[in-house]
């Protein structure tokens, strides 16, 4: 079983919003608090070092190929 | 402050008065008298070799150092004949804990069950234990320990390694059949043959005081994550023999060295960590630490055992205790090499058996490392949230880090017999023994693998006719009439025996092969494999 990308929520919105509502009024270190214990908290529910190696994967190529986008269009 | 604890004559030796190209050759020569140096001569010697052991020094040194000595480590000395008096002296412990500013967040249990003859870890100065093994060498007549003998110049040779030492009479030669450098983190040796000792500098200091106090509390491993006496930092508590605590405190990157090694400036921090100022310093050091190996143990007749092979961070009580288990490795190696009973290439796999547990030492002491200082904001971050999830999950619990204890390696090695039977449990091929009580309250299998010789050794549970074995292997047998009895039934368990199943063990207590119902031919076939046949 590999990460799955499909998409997983009935509601998708509900999952996004449920995310940032938990960011609202938040300073940025405080954000950055609460997402750094949500990851830690997802990941050992999902509890395959496989799963989790191909998410930083994923997560890592999309932000990398974002600020080179970024980048040429400066 | 501590002296030293205990100071050794020079000895001019007769071979020192021989001139010109007549030149004394020994079979091993071993460089350096630390725990490691000194296990692995008093092994190499039990099995019957004769051993030189050099040491530039003439006294076992200041402080305690190396304080957690492994069950492991216990269980190699017991077969060294000084298990005992290390336990005896030694502070018995299993249980360490976590704490987070003032609160307890974990507790574990490194041995949690019941039926070993060894605890978990003993807490023993280093001195302590490498007087006992210098009185242990000194009964066994097959080795000669010089002191103040500094090994100056090593030449290679094809079937032997010539060796310049100096002594306070001048410079002499050595020839060995193999050399053994056991001469610590900075090995002379190691810049001899020219090896790379590259790896990872950590910057964080850490300052280790030893304090000489009555005090009540338990013994066992406390770790504090910034905890009120020290705060933002990391801070490390044992307990030693003779009323010593071992104190380990972490402190900041650019802290400076020499004055914070002032007593002066130490004593109000373990002041406000104890309580009270009612204690003495034994012992103040400072240190920063590397996490690195070589990329060869052997160097051509060279082989490099301990802290000159390889360093790792103390947390995790990694360092000591690796490298005796690299003389447990090398030892029985080394002995059948020299007799001829195994092939030279036997030697390749004392490398790729310890390099990887090297490897593995390093990387788990390097995350210890890197969860007490962390690198970056974003990884203090993670670590915050690990500390603060702990509180109430216990996956949060078991993701603190604050030093992973020493554990043997498992060998993936070419001297194992995979598996082809079906298991449930016990040690797999390439894992250590572990223990069980046998045949009575006072009989546990570490011992009796001692009594069977210490040499490749059938482990048998019975099956009605026993099976036939090679002439020159032991054998624990299990059960049935003339078995030991395994009355608790714990040696069965940890070994998932059904009748008729038999581990093959190597000299140094680790599996070679296991079978459901072996025959002889798959016996010899495994014991071939195992000695370096293949």
């Amino acid at each position: 079983m590999g990460l799955s990308t499909s998409s997983n929520f009935a509601k998708p919105d509900d999952a996004f919003r449920a995310v940032v509502e938990a960011h609202r009024g938040l300073s940025d270190e405080h954000s950055a608090e609460l997402d750094a214990a949500l990851v830690l908290i997802l990941a050992n529910h999902i509890g395959d070092i496989e799963v989790l190696r191909e998410a930083i994967a994923l997560a890592k190529r999309r932000m990398v190929d974002a600020s080179q986008q970024q980048q040429q269009q400066q | 402050m501590a002296q030293s604890k205990a100071q050794f004559g020079y000895r001019r030796h007769a071979d020192q008065d021989r001139t010109g190209g007549d030149v004394a050759q020994y079979p091993v020569v071993v460089v350096g008298a630390g725990p490691v140096g000194l296990s692995l001569a008093i092994d190499l010697a039990q099995r019957g070799q004769p051993v030189v052991l050099l040491d530039d020094a003439d006294r076992i040194g200041e402080g305690s150092r190396a304080i957690c000595f492994s069950k492991r480590s216990l269980e190699y000395w017991d077969r060294l004949g000084i298990g005992q008096r290390m336990v005896d002296k030694g502070v018995v412990w299993s249980v360490g804990k976590i704490f987070h500013g003032a609160s307890q967040l974990y507790q574990f249990n490194l041995l949690p069950e019941e039926g070993h003859k060894r605890p978990a870890f003993i807490n023993l100065q280093q001195f302590y234990a490498e007087a006992y093994l210098v009185d242990r060498v000194g009964e066994l007549v097959p080795i000669d320990l010089r002191w103040r003998n500094k090994v100056t110049a090593l030449e290679q040779r094809n079937d032997h390694a010539v060796l310049t030492v100096e002594t306070p009479d001048g410079s002499y030669r050595l020839r060995a059949n193999y050399v053994v450098a056991c001469d610590g983190a900075r090995s002379s040796l190691r810049q001899m043959v020219g090896a790379e000792f590259a790896g990872q500098v950590f910057e964080d200091q850490f300052l280790i005081a030893d304090v000489r106090m009555a005090a009540e509390f338990p013994t066992e491993r406390w770790f504090w994550f910034d905890p009120p006496f020290h705060a933002g930092r990391s801070a490390l508590l044992h307990k030693q023999p003779d009323d010593i605590w071992r104190i380990d405190l972490q402190l900041n990157p650019d802290a400076d060295p020499v004055a914070e090694k002032r007593p002066e400036n130490v004593r109000p921090r373990i002041a406000r960590m104890l309580g009270h100022d009612k204690f003495e310093f034994e012992w103040i050091s400072l240190y920063k630490f590397q996490c690195r190996r070589m990329d060869k143990f052997i160097h051509g007749r060279v082989l490099f055992a301990g802290d000159a092979a390889h360093q790792v961070s103390p947390f995790g009580a990694r360092g000591a205790n690796s490298g005796l288990e690299d003389a447990e490795n090398l030892a029985w190696k080394l002995d059948r090499v020299l007799r001829r009973t195994s092939p030279e290439a036997l030697l390749e796999t004392y490398h790729s058996e310890r390099s990887a547990a090297a490897d593995e030492n390093i990387r788990e002491s390097t995350r210890s490392t890197d969860f007490m200082a962390p690198t970056s904001r974003h990884e203090a971050r993670l670590r915050k949230a690990v500390l603060l999830l702990a509180r109430e999950t216990e996956f949060g619990k078991r993701m603190i880090n604050g030093g992973r204890l020493s554990v043997p390696s498992i060998y993936d090695s070419s001297l194992s017999t995979a598996d082809r039977d079906a298991w449930r449990g016990g040690p797999a091929p390439g894992a250590s023994l572990p223990d069980a009580p046998l045949g009575g309250e006072t009989a546990y299998l570490t011992e009796v693998f001692i009594k069977a010789g210490t040499r490749f050794t059938l482990l048998e549970f019975s099956n009605g006719a026993a099976v036939e074995t090679p002439d020159d292997i032991g054998v624990i047998r299990i059960g049935g009439k003339d078995g030991l009895s395994d009355a608790a039934g714990l040696a069965g368990a940890r070994y998932d025996a059904q009748p008729g199943t038999a581990y093959l063990v190597r000299p140094d207590g680790y599996v070679a092969a296991r079978f459901r119902h072996p025959t002889r031919a798959m016996l010899d076939a495994a014991l071939a494999r195992a000695a370096g046949h293949n």
